[in-house]
């Protein structure tokens, strides 16, 4: 892993100390709210609906056993027991109290952590691909470039008042786990005559307005990555709107202007930029390589795992359905399930957290990572240690078997905590959960994402859920309405709204219903629930979610 | 026409503990709804508003939200202030934590 070198170690500390400072300050009065609240945000401290809120950034998702137990130990001393992982790589602490966020900054920095650029107007957390340095299918690890862009971003003296937030993705694999189309930039890791680079995608967005980014640059090689990134936010950031918040985001400068204006734009500027940095970023990427070396990795005998997995149905669908293919063949990538029916999704709390930062460091080379679909991840297991894994996480309430499944579902915070929120998005997540977790049949159902917003910023990703819900205020009362063939992968598209909203309590029926539909038209249980949309196209669905409307239009027709 | 007036409070969240609360008649800031001051017509919502959110050593962020008077004091007129006054749904946080509180 990354190891902060002094300048990290005192960078942090030097700012937690200003924060502290600013802290005081705004509880004596010396700082009015609105003098503070720029402050606060560019620490990752919000003001929710209950209570403060720390959003603390898991840079490119990666965490060791000693961080996660650090998150327990800060759950519990200064929160409620537990955190929130997000769709963004963070980690979210519900009940900080204000004067205890300075320690709780401290307490992060002890171990390597920080929280901030996880708000304001700034470059955000880097994300990656949460099987980065693991995946089978990957070309190469792109977390050393992310980390690359995240010292490059952190505190860059031009990009600290953008026209809006701004954040970028990367995938090291042709398979997109990063949702790279749906960022302002989305870098895809892709080779060229033998040498590996990016295609960058830019303008991507989900929100009030979704957009799948544009290829602005089919192939840039390493060396020139930095200077191409700064040219394109140093071109928004003169073009972006801000007159308008809802249209200041990269994605509709790009819509308004064009790609090929854009890219002109940024090439022009890319021309000035390139020489300006003069190798030193070369530099400072070799150095950070060091830290993303492979692991140890051991050999062993597998025949216990292929005994066990063998007899042990319980044991073997685990395995088939929360692990991934390893580069390593003895290897196996585990996702921990975050998602067990009932429970809120991507929440941990302080003992799971020291469950899975023990299984880290006994049998995951200690590593841990962070999915945007809010799981987590052991990315190096030997497939000999699969059972102890299993046993442990099932002993932690961690061993649900539903990855990908129907019960995996991405759910932002709502209008439980978040004071944006429209409606809840929580309780529609355990309900949908637990029905078909009861009906024992999502094994069968097959691969489907489910995912839901608490309102129009899509925390929740709902645009690009196969089966996507945006939970809204109508009238006083929440509704929900339902999108269909959202894909969130290199794939990407945006769903395709399916009519009017349902009630709180109609919303389970009509997921109900689709499902339904799903298994009646589909070809085999080979083909996803996406597929078959993609097939079939709306109209069967339409008419399993509104069968009265459509009886209506057969009568009104006779 | 002129729409009725919508009784109001005026409400913020604790600015140490951010914690939600509702200006009383006295000038003080309660934890609980049901102590909260019940404002009756446009003007003198605002100046309540207006006093409150000069409290800027108490509270953060106050405004008006809609209220219906009932025997056992103001009750909330939309889902968002019904979960502000009571806690999240999916834990037995917040201000449902100690029942009187609700």
């Amino acid at each position: 892993m990354y190891k902060y070198t002094q300048f990290d170690a005192d960078f942090v500390r030097q700012r937690n100390a200003q924060f502290r400072a600013q802290i005081e300050r705004r509880l004596n009065g010396s700082l009015t709210e609105d003098e503070f609240k720029p402050l606060r945000l560019m620490n990752g401290l919000y003001l929710q609906l209950h209570a403060y809120m720390l959003r603390v950034a898991i840079p490119y998702g990666t965490l060791n056993g000693g961080q996660m137990r650090q998150l327990a130990m800060i759950a519990e001393r200064w929160d409620k027991g537990y955190g929130h992982f997000t769709t963004r790589q963070n980690i979210q602490f519900n009940w900080p109290k204000l004067p205890d966020v300075a320690d709780i900054l401290d307490a992060l920095g002890d171990v390597e952590m920080h929280a901030i650029q996880t708000s304001g107007n700034t470059i955000r957390n880097v994300t990656a691909d949460h099987f980065a340095g693991a995946a089978a299918d990957e070309l190469e690890d792109p977390r050393p470039y992310a980390e690359l862009i995240r010292q490059w971003s952190t505190d860059h003296p031009e990009f600290q008042f953008l026209p809006r937030k701004f954040k970028i993705a990367l995938s090291g694999s042709p398979r997109d786990r990063a949702v790279t189309r749906a960022h302002d930039i989305g870098l895809r890791m892709v080779k060229r005559q033998g040498v590996i680079g990016f295609e960058v995608i830019v303008g991507g967005g989900l929100g009030r307005t979704p957009m799948i980014g544009k290829v602005i640059r089919e192939f840039i090689p390493p060396a020139e990555l930095l200077p191409y990134l700064e040219a394109i936010v140093s071109v928004w950031n003169l073009l972006g709107r801000r007159d308008n918040k809802y249209k200041a985001r990269i994605k509709i400068t790009v819509h308004e202007h064009g790609i090929d204006k854009i890219k002109a734009l940024v090439e022009e500027r890319f021309a000035l930029l390139r020489d300006s940095f003069q190798g030193n970023d070369q530099r400072l990427l070799e150095q950070i390589r060091t830290g993303f070396a492979p692991p140890d990795f051991k050999t062993g005998p597998l025949k216990t795992f292929e005994q066990r997995y063998g007899f042990d149905r319980v044991f073997r669908d685990w395995v088939d359905t929360n692990t991934h293919p390893h580069r390593n063949n003895a290897y196996a990538i585990v996702s921990i399930s975050l998602k067990t029916p009932g429970k809120t999704p991507g929440d941990a709390s302080a003992e799971q957290m020291r469950v899975m930062a023990d299984i880290a460091e006994l049998y995951g080379h200690d590593e841990l990572r962070v999915s945007h679909e809010q799981n987590l991840i052991l990315p190096h297991v030997h497939k000999s240690d699969l059972e102890a894994v299993h046993k442990a996480m099932q002993g932690a309430g961690l061993g649900t078997a539903n990855i990908g499944l129907i019960s995996d579902i991405i759910a932002c915070p709502g209008m439980d905590y978040c004071a944006l929120a429209t409606a809840r998005s929580i309780p529609i997540a355990q309900e949908i959960a637990t029905h078909f977790d009861a009906l024992k049949a999502e094994h069968d159902i097959g691969v489907l994402k489910v995912k839901i917003s608490g309102c129009i910023n899509a925390c929740g990703h709902h645009h690009i859920g196969h089966i996507g819900i945006l939970g809204l205020d109508r009238a006083g009362v929440e509704n929900y309405q339902i999108t269909l063939g959202g894909d969130a992968t290199e794939t990407a598209a945006i769903g395709d709204r399916a009519g009017p909203g349902f009630s709180a309590d109609e919303i389970v029926p009509a997921i109900d219903r689709l499902v339904a539909a799903y298994l009646t038209h589909r070809i085999d249980a080979s083909e996803i629930f996406l597929q078959t949309y993609r097939r079939v196209g709306l109209a069967p669905f339409k008419q399993a979610l509104y069968p009265t409307a459509a009886r209506g239009k057969q009568a009104n027709a006779a | 026409m002129l729409r009725p007036f919508i009784d109001k409070v005026v409400t913020a969240n604790d600015l140490r503990e951010g914690d939600v609360v509702y200006l009383t008649e006295t000038n003080n800031w309660t934890r609980h709804l049901s102590e909260a001051e019940v404002l009756q017509d446009e003007a003198t919502a605002k100046a309540r508003l207006t006093a409150g959110s000069g409290d800027v050593l108490k509270i953060i962020g106050a405004y008006l939200a809609d209220v219906t008077a009932a025997e056992t004091g103001p009750e909330p007129r939309h889902f968002r202030e019904e979960f502000r006054r009571t806690g999240p749904s999916n834990y037995f946080h917040g201000k449902q934590e100690s029942a009187e509180n609700v």
